[in-house]
């Protein structure tokens, strides 16, 4: 991805010719991946013709709960963020690293896994395009830079989308992430339908002005201008959750043994819901297999969740056995040591682990509990037990 | 704190990438030594001539048995002599299971070096207080090749070495080798004394008040269980060495060893990236904390 300077120059695309814009990307070889419906829920998946999208359809999200619902119009990105998001496409959740064959002195390498597809991303929202941005930190920013992102990323097409509308779980304005997209995309967005249904196009790099070039448009007009900003204005105003962030490194690094933990404990199930929905956890393990004969071996990188007892297995057992113990290593890991880490919280405020979590934990209402209880000051030096 | 964030956010001149980075070496297995009950060294040389297993003190290697498994296992070989990498482990799991049944001229994989390393370059001219917990020994033994090396460099170089009985004491000819040495101080002791024992009894840490070195000059190296680590620490900070002088090793999970899998987080540091040796007044606000 190389990121230019946003052209200060907005233009509008008619709905009726959005299928262009699906053309021209299929043309240029992306694969093209976008909401659709599956299962009651709004995923991201190929997609060939806009008509596969969600048309007229919004999402009602709440703490534990996801549903759809008819809009009244024919809106086509008229709903928020449902339980994928664009990592499973960029960091895919299953990839086999590598396939070797047993030989008389050891084992050599025949075969690195498939070449990475090109995707074109319609549909990325603001809180979207900035997890991708945390997920380049981790993958390509390190001492060690992921190949296989690095390609899947630098050769995905980003069609993002502000949204008109925020749910229930939203909580991007608190972030800084949204609901307004920032830099990083190739084209932009803001769906308008009061009048003809159009869309107003923000344009960020150059190949996204080649794409726009091949298709029907035309300039904004003050008054479409004034209503895309309306519209993501709006958005803004209907937050459902809010994250307080000053001093949130501190605080929780202050109440690292806080009796709340157990509270959030009683409910929590372990069961790694939100690491698996939310946009920026990119932990995965590694599995070595071997087929029936013993004479092929293949290593896969999977995705797995800090939520495991496995997943801090050690020679002595595991380090995080109790569930408090687990929560608490998320939480304290996306909001401060991410930000030793990275520079910045590794939350975006999209608010899937609280709809999706089966028992409706819920991030900010957990973090603004434990400020209510602040213990206020650093705790005492670990009891010292004999194991 | 944000150094931590700038350094990470610093692109190597070289890159290394992680289609490659995640391939084993092959090495040869030239000796194995069973050590005591469970534990074990191996040796290994690597097949190509073009790989070597150039590695500073206190860094591990990543052990690969085809199509088992893999796992992080501290070197504990001679930093002089890279060609020959030993690893001592315990059979616990799967893959040290299987490794504990490795012949001379077996073929394994290798991945690394990686993490940090015991800062003896900047310990020259103190007093160096090693203290072992059973097989803790085997990522400071590197220390000790080198220390004995360069004995010129450092004032006196203590060795506090507990393990449970003296049947579970890991390179026991070489202690002998460095007890009988002039220029080293080596303590041992043993939670329980079995055969014809007339040594120490008792916990490591018990040995740390009477060691003979001088606490403002000094710096402690430690590695164990890291129950055995957290009264260390406060043993040694009761005779005057703080945590700036203090260093120990870590022991997490991990995966991938490149920063990216998640596995080693320990508060804000990603153990096979920052550690596994962490210089203690660094982690002081999460070791020894309760499942961190």
């Amino acid at each position: 991805m190389t990121e230019h300077e946003p052209h200060d120059r907005l233009y509008v695309l008619d709905r009726t010719d959005l299928q262009q814009l699906f053309d021209a990307l299929r043309t240029r070889g992306y694969t093209v991946i976008a909401p659709q419906i599956e299962n009651n829920v709004i995923i991201y998946g190929a997609v060939d013709r806009v008509e596969e999208l969600p048309i007229g359809w919004t999402d009602v999200q709440a703490g534990g709960s996801y549903r759809l619902a008819r809009r009244g119009d024919d809106a086509l990105f008229g709903y928020t963020v449902g339980p994928h998001s664009w990592k499973r496409f960029l960091s895919p959740p299953l990839r086999m690293l590598w396939r070797a064959r047993k030989t008389a002195d050891g084992f050599e390498f025949i075969d690195d896994g498939s070449p990475p597809p090109r995707y074109a991303l319609v549909g990325v929202r603001a809180c979207e395009l900035a997890a991708i941005q945390r997920l380049d930190d981790i993958y390509t920013r390190g001492a060690v830079i992921d190949d296989d992102y690095q390609a899947r990323r630098g050769a995905a097409f980003i069609v993002a989308v502000n949204c008109g509308q925020a749910g229930a779980t939203c909580f991007c304005a608190s972030l800084g992430t949204g609901p307004s997209v920032g830099p990083g995309y190739d084209l932009a967005l803001t769906e308008l339908m009061e009048g003809e249904h159009r869309f107003v196009v923000a344009v960020g790099s150059e190949r996204g002005a080649e794409v726009l070039a091949e298709l029907p448009h035309r300039a904004a007009s003050e008054g479409e201008i004034e209503l895309a900003e309306a519209i993501v204005a709006q958005a803004a105003s209907q937050m459902g959750r809010t994250l307080e962030t000053a001093g949130l490194q501190e605080l929780l690094y202050r109440n690292v043994e806080h009796p709340y933990w157990d509270a959030v404990a009683e409910r929590c199930l372990t069961c790694g819901n939100c690491t698996l929905v939310c946009p920026t956890c990119f932990c995965f393990t590694i599995e070595d297999t071997t087929d029936l004969t013993g004479q092929i071996a293949e290593r896969w990188r999977r995705t797995d969740s800090c939520f495991s007892t496995a997943f801090s297995f050690i020679s002595s057992g595991s380090i995080r056995t109790s569930a408090k113990a687990r929560y608490r290593q998320w939480l304290t890991h996306k909001l401060a040591g991410w930000q030793d880490q990275f520079g910045n919280i590794g939350c975006v405020g999209c608010g899937r682990c609280i709809t999706w979590c089966p028992v409706g934990i819920d991030l900010t209402a957990e973090v603004a509990a434990l400020r209510a209880e602040d213990v206020g000051q650093p705790p005492a030096e670990p009891i010292l037990e004999m194991a | 704190m944000m150094q931590t964030a700038l350094r990470t956010l610093q692109r190597p001149s070289t890159p290394v990438y992680g289609s490659s980075a995640c391939k084993p070496y092959r090495c040869r297995v030239t000796r194995r030594v069973q050590e005591n009950d469970d534990t074990f060294t191996v040796e290994l040389t690597p097949v190509s001539a073009r790989q070597h297993g150039a590695f500073t003190p206190g860094q591990f290697n990543m052990l690969y048995i085809f199509g088992l498994g893999e796992i992080p296992i501290s070197i504990s070989g001679d930093p002089a002599d890279p060609d020959r990498l030993v690893h001592t482990t315990r059979a616990v799991g799967a893959v040290t299971r299987r490794m504990a049944t490795l012949h001379e001229g077996d073929v394994i994989g290798v991945r690394g070096p990686f993490g940090t390393h015991w800062p003896l370059e900047d310990l020259k001219g103190k007093d160096i207080v090693i203290v072992a917990g059973g097989i803790g020994l085997a990522p400071l033994r590197p220390a000790l090749y080198q220390l004995v090396a360069n004995r010129g460099d450092y004032e006196r170089v203590v060795l506090l070495y507990g393990a449970r009985t003296p049947e579970d004491m890991l390179y026991r000819a070489e202690l002998e080798r460095w007890r009988a040495r002039f220029d080293l101080e080596v303590y041992v002791t043993v939670d329980r004394a079995t055969g014809d024992w007339h040594g120490n009894v008792g916990l490591v840490t018990a040995l740390i008040p009477r060691a003979p070195f001088e606490p403002r000059n000094a710096a402690a190296l430690l590695c164990g269980p890291e129950v055995m680590m957290r009264y260390a620490v406060q043993a040694l900070q009761k005779r005057g060495v703080g945590a700036a002088q203090t260093w120990l090793s870590l022991e997490r999970n991990m995966k991938c060893g490149m920063a990216m899998c998640g596995h080693c987080q320990f508060g804000p540091h990603i153990v096979c990236r920052d550690g596994p040796v962490f210089r203690m007044d660094r982690i002081q606000r999460f070791f020894g904390r309760w499942e961190v």
